[in-house]
C-alpha cells in the first residue's frame, strides 16, 4: 500500500487494501483447510494400560540356557536363563532398528535376525550394528513363579 | 465394416477435430541405432503398470484390511477364489518385474545421458515415479500382514525415524502410532491403493506427454551426423507393433513365473515373536539393507544408521538432480564422470545385492 496520492491515488489505496484483504482471506482459508488435515494425520494418543509387572511363567518350565518372549503390556520382553540357572529380562526390541531379538543357544547370545546384531546375556551390545545395550527389566522369583517388572 | 469405422472416425472428427492429432502421430519417428533396444524398457514398464492396476483392482474385490482379517483374506483369495492364486501371484511378480524394468529404463537413460537438455523434466518425473514405485513395493509388501512384512515394515519405518528432526514425526505418521500395528496396516493400505496411484498417474501423464512431444533422445555420439544419414522408423505402426510384441513376451514370462513359482504367503505376523532367521527385504532394497549391516553402531558421535541414511539420501538426491549438474552433456560434450558414477552405482548395487542374497 502506498501513501502517494496521484490522480487516482484514492483508487490505488483502495485497490491495495482490497488486495491485502483478498490475499489475507485466501491465506486464512487455506490455513482453515490445512490445519484440520494436518491434525487429522497425527494419530491420537491411545490410553495405554500402565503395566508395571507381568507373570512370566514357572521356574521349572524354563531350562538352563533358554529364552522366551514375554508380553509386557504391548511391548515384547525377552526372558533368558543362563547356564548358571540365573534369570535375566531385557526389552526384546533391538536397539538398532526395532526388530524383535531372540535367544541363541548355539551362540550363547541374544541375537537379532534382521541385521545380525548380538548382545551378551547381560544385554550389552557386543557385535553388529546395535548402538546401545538392551534395556533391562527386573526379574523377581517368588517360589516357583517368575515375574518381570520395570526397573525403577 | 470399413465404412462403420470411417463413419465413427468422421463422427468423432467433426466434434473434436482428430485430424491434427492423427497427422501428428503419423509423422512421429523413432530413431534407429545400436542402442534402440533400450527404448523398449519404458514402454514395457508402462505395460507392467497397467497389469498392476488391473490385478490390483481385482484383489481389492476380496482383500480385507485390518490385522484380524488381512492375512486370512489373502488365504481366502489364494485357496477359495477361482484363479485367486493366479491374480495374487501375478500382482507380486509384476511388482518385482516393474521395479526391474523401471531400473533398466533408468540406467539406460542415465548412461545415454538422455536426461540432458531439453529432457530434464522427463527425467525428474521418471525418477519421482521410480521412488513412488519403491513406495508401492514397500506399502504393498505389508498388506498380507505376514511375519516377514511385519519386520520389514518395522525396520523400514524405523530407518525413516532415524532421519534427524523430521524423522520421528514422519515415523509416527507412517505407523499411525509409535509401533507397527493394525493402524499401520490401515494407513499402508490407503497409501497403496489410493494415494500413491493418484500421484503416480499425474506424473505418468506428464512423462508420457513429454515423450510424445519431444520424441526419443539419441545418443550423444549421433549428434554430429547429418539428418539425411540418420535412420528412423515410424512410431505408428512399426515401433508400436514391436513394443507390443515385447509386451506379449513379458506377459508370457509373467504367466510362467506366476504359475510355476507361486508367491508364498508365509506365517501370519505376530508382534510377540522374534524376527525369523534369514529375514531379508525385497531384492531392490537389499543393497541398502546389506550396507546397514556393515556400518558400525557409532561413527564418532553419529549413529551408524543415521549416517547410512544421510549418505543414501544425498546420493539419491544427486542422482535425481543429474540434469542440473551435468552441464557438459547438455552442451553436447562427452562427460566421462557420468559414466564412472553410473558404473560405480551399478556395481555397488549388484555386488551388495548378491552378497545380501548369499549371506
Amino acid at each position: 500500500m502506498t501513501s502517494e496520492v496521484g490522480p487516482n491515488g484514492e483508487q490505488e489505496t483502495r485497490r491495495g487494501f482490497l488486495r491485502y484483504l483478498l490475499g489475507g482471506g485466501l491465506v486464512a482459508s487455506l490455513a482453515a483447510v490445512l490445519y484440520p488435515i494436518m491434525a487429522y494425520l497425527k494419530p491420537p494418543q491411545q490410553a495405554e494400560v500402565e503395566v508395571t509387572s507381568v507373570k512370566a511363567g514357572k521356574v521349572s518350565a524354563m531350562e538352563k540356557e533358554s529364552g522366551i518372549i514375554v508380553r509386557f503390556g504391548n511391548k515384547p520382553v525377552i526372558l533368558v536363563r543362563n547356564a548358571a540357572g540365573e534369570f535375566r529380562a531385557f526389552s526384546a526390541t533391538c536397539t538398532h532398528l526395532d526388530c524383535t531379538v531372540q535367544f541363541r543357544k548355539d551362540m550363547g547370545l541374544i541375537w537379532c535376525a534382521c541385521h545380525n546384531g548380538r548382545y551378551d546375556l547381560n544385554g550389552r551390545n557386543v557385535a553388529g550394528p546395535p548402538p546401545r545395550p538392551l534395556d533391562e527389566y527386573r526379574v523377581i522369583i517368588q517360589g516357583e513363579d517368575i515375574s518381570i517388572s520395570k526397573k525403577a | 465394416m470399413n465404412t462403420f469405422w470411417s463413419r465413427l472416425y468422421s463422427w468423432a472428427d467433426e466434434r473434436v477435430k482428430l485430424g491434427g492429432l492423427v497427422e501428428y502421430m503419423g509423422k512421429k519417428y523413432v530413431p534407429v541405432n545400436r542402442h534402440s533396444i533400450w527404448y523398449y524398457f519404458g514402454g514395457v514398464s508402462l505395460f507392467l503398470f497397467i497389469i498392476q492396476v488391473v490385478t490390483g483392482i481385482l484383489l481389492l474385490l476380496y482383500y480385507k484390511s485390518g490385522e484380524l482379517l488381512a492375512f486370512e483374506s489373502i488365504q481366502f483369495i489364494m485357496a477359495k477364489v477361482r484363479f485367486g492364486w493366479l491374480i495374487r501371484s501375478l500382482h507380486s511378480w509384476t511388482a518385482n518385474l516393474f521395479v526391474l524394468t523401471a531400473m533398466i529404463h533408468m540406467f539406460s537413460v542415465f548412461f545415454g545421458k538422455a536426461y540432458r537438455k531439453p529432457r530434464g523434466i522427463t527425467w525428474i518425473t521418471g525418477m519421482v515415479m521410480f521412488f513412488l514405485a519403491l513406495g508401492f513395493g514397500f506399502s504393498g509388501y505389508l498388506l498380507p500382514w505376514n511375519e516377514l512384512a511385519f519386520f520389514a515394515t518395522k525396520v523400514g519405518t524405523d530407518i525413516a525415524g532415524a532421519v534427524p528432526i523430521v524423522g520421528k514425526p514422519m515415523m509416527v505418521f507412517l505407523r499411525g502410532g509409535e509401533d507397527v500395528t493394525g493402524a499401520t496396516l490401515s494407513r499402508f493400505f490407503g497409501f497403496h491403493v489410493a494415494l500413491l496411484p493418484g500421484i503416480f498417474t499425474v506424473f505418468l501423464g506428464i512423462h508420457l506427454l513429454l515423450v510424445q512431444r519431444q520424441g526419443m533422445s539419441e545418443p550423444l555420439s549421433h549428434g554430429d551426423s547429418p539428418d539425411t544419414e540418420r535412420k528412423t522408423m515410424p512410431f505408428f505402426p512399426n515401433f508400436l507393433l514391436r513394443d507390443m510384441l515385447f509386451w506379449l513376451m513379458v506377459l508370457n514370462l509373467l504367466a510362467i513365473l506366476a504359475v510355476f513359482f507361486p508367491w508364498e504367503l508365509g506365517k501370519k505376523a505376530d508382534a510377540f515373536a522374534s524376527a525369523p532367521a534369514g529375514i531379508k527385504p525385497e531384492w531392490y532394497f537389499l543393497f541398502m539393507f546389506q550396507t546397514l549391516k556393515y556400518i558400525p553402531g557409532k561413527i564418532l558421535f553419529i549413529d551408524g544408521e543415521v549416517l547410512g541414511i544421510l549418505v543414501f539420501g544425498l546420493a539419491g538426491f544427486l542422482w535425481l538432480m543429474v540434469p542440473f549438474w551435468d552441464r557438459k552433456s547438455s552442451r553436447g560434450e562427452t562427460n566421462r564422470l557420468i559414466n564412472y558414477v553410473g558404473i560405480f552405482v551399478v556395481f555397488y548395487m549388484i555386488i551388495l545385492t548378491i552378497v545380501g542374497w548369499i549371506v
